[in-house]
C-alpha cells in the first residue's frame, strides 16, 4: 500500500482548528497570568486575520522567537518550567504556535489532541457543574474539528450534531467506565509543589485584612449535615487554628503537637451529631462545631483544640463528628498558658497601658473580662469590611483612633487587653454561622462566614469563648455579614438581604451542587465501594469491577452494534418476491443457478414445468421489468399476488 | 529478511481475509466476517493521549477528568462501530474495462451497491502499490469508481486484489476489506512509433486484392506520417511548396479498393518478437485511421480482411495474445 501524499489544510479544517484551540483556551483564561492569556489571544487573532486575508503562515524564525519569549515568561511568572501551573501554561503556549504551523492533518491532530489535554487542565482549578458543561462544548467542537480533519466537505452544522450525537452515543461508556473504574487513593507519585495552590481557605496566621480578603469570596468552605439537634445559628462556631503568638502584627499558631482530648462534656449540656463535608483548602486543619469530643479518621487534636489531619486536605473530606456545647477541662498545660500570655513589648502602647492597669487595679479574671467587654462596648467602636489602613500599633489605632474594624481587629485588640491585664488569652480563626438550605437540609458555610474570635483562660472556669464582634455588632452573630455591616458597604453576592425568589432558586442550585459534590466529584474510592454494595455486589474489589466493566461495556456495545448494523432496511421488495418464488422452486429441485438470470431461468422453467408456463414467465417478466426495467411500484402488487398463488 | 518476512505474512493474512480463493464470484458482499477494523496511527496517538490523561486524572484525584477521558474512551469506541458500519453492507461489482495500449493505463470499472439507508462517505478504493481513489455513496444508489493500473505489457491484465478502506468519520479507526473479483482488462501491444511503411499494393510482399477500383478516388491531403505508403506522398504537391513545408499524402476514398495484407511474415527477420507486433499494431492503426481494409497474418492465425472498430479490435487483440 502507497501511502496517499498528506493533503495540505482546508481553509474549513484550519477555520475548526482555530475553533478548537479557542474552545481549549477560553475556559483557562481566569486561571492563568493575564499576560498569558492576552499573548494567546494575539497569537490566534494574528492566525485568524492570516486566514482571512490568505496570508502565508509566518517564518519558522518568528516561531521560534514567540516560543522562546513564551517560555522565558512562563519561567519569570512560576520560576519554573516543570509545575503544574507551569506546565498548563507551556501547554497553552504550544497550543497557540501549532495554529501558527498547521500545515497538513497532523498538526490539525495535535492541535485537537492538545484541546483535549488542556481540558483536562482546567479541572485543576475547578470542577463545578459549569465547569463540566463548558467541557462538553470544548468536546463537541474538538470532536467535530476531529471530523472534519477527515471529511472537510461537510458544513459546520451537521459536523457538530455528528460530534455531538458521536458523543452521546460514548455517554453509556462513560457512565459504567465511571462507575465501575476502580479508584485509588491517594496521588500515583509526588505532585508538584503547586499542585493544590488554587485552592483557598483560612490560613495559618493572621495580619489585618487576611480574613478580610477571604470573606469577598462566595466559595462554599464546607457543607454540615445534623443529626437531630441543631444549635442555634449563633452558637455555630466551627474552630479552626488557634493563634497563640504574637509577632509584630501577625497572630501565628503555638506549637501544633497531638495531644489528647482533656475536656468531658458538661452535664446537661447539648450536644450534636453532624456530617461535614470539607472542601479541599491544601491545609491539614479540619472545622469543627466548638468543641468535638469525637476525632475523625487519620486525625488528632492538637493541645488548643483543634482538629488537624495527618496530611493536607487536598481533595474534599467527609467526616462525621460530636459536639458539645460546654465542656469540663482539667488544669491547663504551663507552656499553652505561657504562650498565651506572651506580648510583645512596645506593641501598641495605649492598649497594653489599660490593661496593665487594670491588673494593677486589681479583681479577679472574670472582673478584668467584665471590664474589658465594657470598654470594648463604651468605645463604640464600628463593624466594617473596608476598615482604614493602619500601622505598626494596629490595637491602639482602633480602638482609640479610628473605631473601625473587622472581626480580625476587635479579636486581635481584646486578646491583647487580656494579655495586658495578665488573663491568657488567644485569637481563635474559623467560620461563624453558615446557611440552611431549606431543600436538602444542609448547612452552607462559606468563606464569607470567616470569623475570628477569642479564648480567655479563667481559673475557675478554663477557656471561654469571648466574642468582641458580638459586643459591637451582635447582628453579625446573630444574623449574618449583611446585617452586621453598614448599609452600602460592597458584600459578596450571596451574602446580600433581599431578593427571595432568588434566594430559593439559590437554595435549588445549592442542593445540585451538593449532589454534584458528594456523588461526582467525591466518588472515591469509599463511595465507590458502598454504592457498589448498594447495587447488590457483595465486597467490591477491582477484580469484580474489572469484571464488571467488560460485561457491560460489552453489551452496551452489542446494543449499539445491533442498534446500528439491523436496521438495514429490507432489501429490494420485488427482489423479495423473486427469492421467495425461488426458493419455493428449489424445494423441487429446480433452484436458480447462481448466474442465471430471469429470463434463463424462467425458459429452463418453463421447460421443466409446461403446465405452469404462464405463471412462471408472467411472474420473470414482472420481476425483470420491476428490478431492471420501468415497470411502476403497481406492479410489484401483481408481483406479489403471482408469487403467493404460485404453487409449483 | 524482516521485511520480507513481513511481506509475506500479510500476504497470507489478505489470503485468509479474503475467505474465498480468488477470483470470487460477483457481485462480492462485504460481510461482517471479511471486514476489519484496526486503530490508524491517528487511533494509537488518540489512545496514548487517553491513558495519559488517565493517569492524570488518578494522580490528582481529578473526579471530572475521569469523566473526561471515559466520555473520550467512549468515543472511541463508537467511532469504531460508525467506521465499521460505512464499510460493512458495501456490494461490489465489477465492470468491462476498456482495453488500453501497453504503457498507457488501464481503468477498471468498479461498481459499488449502497443498500443501506445512509451515506457511506470517504470510501477509498486501491489496488496493491497504487494510490487510491474516493468515493462517496449516497443511499440506495451505487456509483462507479474507475481504479487505475499501469498496463506495461501487453496481454491480459488481470485486476490485482482491490483493498476497500475508509476511516471516516474521525480517521482514528481504519476499517478495511480485500476483494478480488475476477476481472481481465486486454492490453493491446504499444503502436511502434517509426515504422518502415506498411506494405501495399505488392510494393513488398503483401497482397493486393483483385478489386482495383477505388484507389483511384482521390479524396484530399493529409500530413505525412512515416508509415505512410510512399506512393501515397503528394510529390507534385511537395515540389510546389518550399523545402521546410511537411510532406503530404494523398487519401483516397472507397476502402474496398485499398485492402491490404499486414503479414507478420514478410517484416524483416532482425526484428525481435515484441517490435514485430508494435510495428504491425501501428499499421493496423494507421490503415483504420486512413479508412483502408485490411487483413492480418500471424503465425498460425490469419484474420480476413475488413475495417471498422470490431476488425481493429479483433486484430489487436490477436496481436496482444500472440504466443511470444
Amino acid at each position: 500500500m502507497k501511502p496517499d501524499a498528506p493533503q495540505p489544510l482546508t481553509l474549513t479544517q484550519t477555520w475548526w482548528l482555530l475553533a478548537t484551540g479557542l474552545a481549549a483556551f477560553v475556559p483557562l483564561v481566569p486561571h492563568v497570568p493575564i499576560w498569558l492569556a492576552g499573548l494567546t489571544g494575539a497569537i490566534f487573532v494574528w492566525r485568524a486575520a492570516l486566514v482571512w486575508w490568505h496570508q502565508s503562515l509566518p517564518t519558522r524564525w518568528v516561531l521560534v522567537l514567540v516560543t522562546v519569549a513564551g517560555a522565558a515568561g512562563v519561567f519569570l511568572e512560576y520560576r519554573t518550567l516543570f509545575g503544574q501551573r507551569a506546565g498548563v501554561a507551556l501547554l497553552l503556549i504550544f497550543l497557540a504556535l501549532k495554529q501558527l504551523e498547521a500545515r497538513i492533518p497532523r498538526d490539525g491532530l495535535a492541535i485537537i489532541f492538545l484541546a483535549y489535554f488542556l481540558t483536562l487542565t482546567q479541572f485543576f482549578e475547578d470542577q463545578s457543574i459549569p465547569i463540566a458543561a463548558t467541557m462538553l462544548a470544548t468536546l463537541t467542537v474538538a470532536t467535530a474539528a476531529l471530523a472534519a480533519l477527515t471529511d472537510a466537505r461537510i458544513s459546520p452544522l451537521p459536523l457538530l450534531r455528528r460530534a455531538g450525537v458521536m458523543l452521546l452515543q460514548a455517554v453509556p461508556f462513560m457512565l459504567i467506565l465511571f462507575v465501575l473504574f476502580p479508584r485509588v487513593n491517594g496521588p500515583l507519585w509526588g505532585l508538584p509543589s503547586d499542585a493544590y495552590s488554587g485552592l483557598t481557605g483560612l490560613s495559618d496566621s493572621m495580619t489585618p485584612g487576611s480574613i478580610n480578603n477571604l470573606i469577598q469570596s462566595d466559595a462554599i468552605a464546607f457543607r454540615a449535615k445534623f443529626e437531630g439537634e441543631v444549635p442555634p445559628r449563633q452558637q455555630m462556631y466551627w474552630r479552626g487554628p488557634v493563634l497563640s503568638r504574637l509577632k509584630d502584627r501577625t497572630w501565628l499558631p503555638g506549637l501544633i503537637r497531638p495531644a489528647q482530648i482533656d475536656y468531658v462534656p458538661a452535664p446537661g449540656s447539648p450536644s450534636y451529631r453532624y456530617t461535614i463535608t470539607l472542601e479541599a483548602h491544601n491545609r491539614p486543619w479540619l472545622f469543627a462545631l466548638e468543641l468535638p469530643s469525637t476525632l475523625p479518621p487519620n486525625a488528632f487534636s492538637t493541645a488548643d483544640f483543634q482538629l488537624h489531619a495527618k496530611k493536607p486536605v487536598r481533595e474534599r473530606l467527609r467526616y462525621a463528628l460530636e459536639s458539645h456545647a460546654e465542656v469540663m477541662q482539667g488544669a491547663e498545660d504551663d507552656f499553652v498558658l505561657s504562650l498565651a500570655r506572651q506580648l510583645p513589648a512596645g506593641l501598641s502602647p495605649r492598649t497594653q497601658a489599660l490593661g496593665e492597669r487594670w491588673a494593677n487595679e486589681g479583681g479577679n479574671d472574670t472582673q478584668r473580662l467584665q471590664r474589658a467587654i465594657e470598654f470594648l462596648r463604651q468605645q463604640r467602636l464600628t463593624y466594617t469590611l473596608q476598615p482604614p489602613l493602619m500601622g505598626q500599633h494596629v490595637a491602639d489605632e482602633f480602638l482609640f483612633d479610628h473605631k473601625r474594624g473587622f472581626c480580625e481587629h476587635f479579636a486581635s485588640a481584646f486578646v491583647i487587653l487580656m494579655r495586658a491585664a495578665d488573663v491568657p488569652a488567644r485569637v481563635v480563626t474559623g467560620y461563624q454561622g453558615g446557611e440552611r438550605n431549606p431543600v436538602d437540609d444542609t448547612w452552607v458555610i462559606r468563606q464569607s462566614d470567616a470569623h475570628a474570635w477569642a479564648e480567655v483562660w479563667l481559673e475557675t472556669q478554663g477557656w471561654v469563648r469571648v466574642d468582641p464582634t458580638a459586643t459591637s455588632a451582635p447582628a453579625r452573630i446573630e444574623q449574618n455579614l449583611a446585617a452586621a455591616v453598614p448599609a452600602g458597604e460592597p458584600l459578596p453576592m450571596l451574602a446580600r438581604a433581599g431578593f427571595d425568589w432568588l434566594k430559593d432558586l439559590r437554595f435549588r442550585w445549592w442542593a445540585v451542587n451538593n449532589a454534584w459534590n458528594q456523588w461526582v466529584l467525591g466518588y472515591d474510592m469509599q463511595r465507590q465501594r458502598d454504592f457498589l454494595q448498594k447495587l447488590g455486589m457483595a465486597s467490591p474489589d477491582w477484580r469484580k469491577m474489572i469484571v464488571w466493566l467488560a460485561v457491560l461495556c460489552g453489551t452496551v456495545l452489542l446494543a449499539l452494534t445491533a442498534a446500528m448494523l439491523w436496521r438495514r432496511p429490507p432489501a429490494d421488495p420485488a427482489l423479495r418476491q423473486w427469492q421467495r418464488f425461488c426458493r419455493r422452486l428449489a424445494r423441487r429441485g429446480l433452484a436458480r443457478y447462481e448466474w442465471e438470470g430471469p429470463d434463463a431461468y424462467a425458459q429452463r422453467l418453463v421447460a421443466a414445468l409446461p403446465a405452469k408456463a404462464p405463471e412462471i414467465s408472467r411472474i420473470a417478466r414482472l420481476y425483470a421489468g420491476l428490478r431492471y426495467g420501468r415497470l411502476e411500484p403497481l406492479a410489484l402488487e401483481e408481483l406479489r399476488r403471482y408469487v403467493a398463488a404460485f404453487k409449483p | 529478511m524482516l521485511l520480507t518476512l513481513r511481506r509475506s505474512l500479510h500476504e497470507q493474512f489478505i489470503r485468509w481475509a479474503l475467505r474465498v480463493r480468488p477470483p470470487e464470484p460477483t457481485p462480492i458482499h462485504l460481510t461482517q466476517r471479511r471486514v476489519y477494523v484496526l486503530p490508524t496511527r491517528a487511533g494509537v496517538l488518540y489512545a496514548v493521549s487517553l491513558l495519559t490523561m488517565l493517569i492524570g486524572a488518578i494522580n490528582y484525584n481529578l473526579s471530572l477528568g475521569y469523566a473526561l477521558v471515559f466520555l473520550l474512551g467512549g468515543l472511541g469506541i463508537t467511532t469504531i462501530l460508525h467506521t465499521f458500519r460505512n464499510l460493512v453492507g458495501l456490494t461490489l461489482n465489477i465492470g468491462t474495462p476498456k482495453p488500453v495500449f501497453a504503457g498507457d493505463v488501464a481503468h477498471f470499472p468498479i461498481i459499488l451497491h449502497n443498500s443501506d439507508r445512509r451515506t457511506r462517505s470517504l470510501l477509498r478504493l486501491h489496488l496493491p502499490a497504487q494510490t487510491s481513489v474516493s468515493t462517496d455513496l449516497p443511499p440506495h444508489d451505487h456509483t462507479r469508481v474507475m481504479l487505475p493500473l499501469p498496463a506495461p505489457q501487453r496481454g491480459w491484465l488481470v485486476l490485482p486484489r482491490i483493498t476497500l478502506e475508509t476511516v471516516w468519520p474521525l480517521g482514528l479507526v481504519r476499517a478495511w476489506s480485500y476483494a478480488a473479483p475476477g476481472c481481465e482488462c486486454l492490453i493491446y501491444p504499444r503502436p511502434a512509433d517509426a515504422v518502415p511503411p506498411a506494405p501495399t499494393f505488392g510494393g513488398m510482399a503483401g497482397g493486393r486484392l483483385a478489386s482495383d477500383t477505388g484507389d483511384e478516388d482521390f479524396a484530399g491531403l493529409r500530413r505525412h506520417q512515416p508509415s505512410d505508403p510512399p506512393h501515397h506522398v503528394a510529390w507534385k504537391a511537395a515540389a510546389r511548396q518550399d523545402s521546410h513545408a511537411p510532406l503530404q499524402t494523398k487519401q483516397f476514398s472507397g476502402s474496398a479498393a485499398q485492402s491490404l495484407w499486414f503479414d507478420w511474415a514478410t517484416l524483416p527477420p532482425g526484428i525481435d518478437i515484441e517490435t514485430r507486433l508494435s510495428i504491425l499494431t501501428r499499421w493496423v492503426l494507421d490503415a483504420e485511421s486512413d479508412g483502408l481494409a485490411w487483413g492480418l497474418r500471424l503465425p498460425g492465425q490469419e484474420i480476413a480482411q475488413g475495417h471498422g472498430p470490431d476488425h481493429v479490435h479483433a486484430c489487436l487483440k490477436a496481436l496482444a495474445l500472440h504466443e511470444a
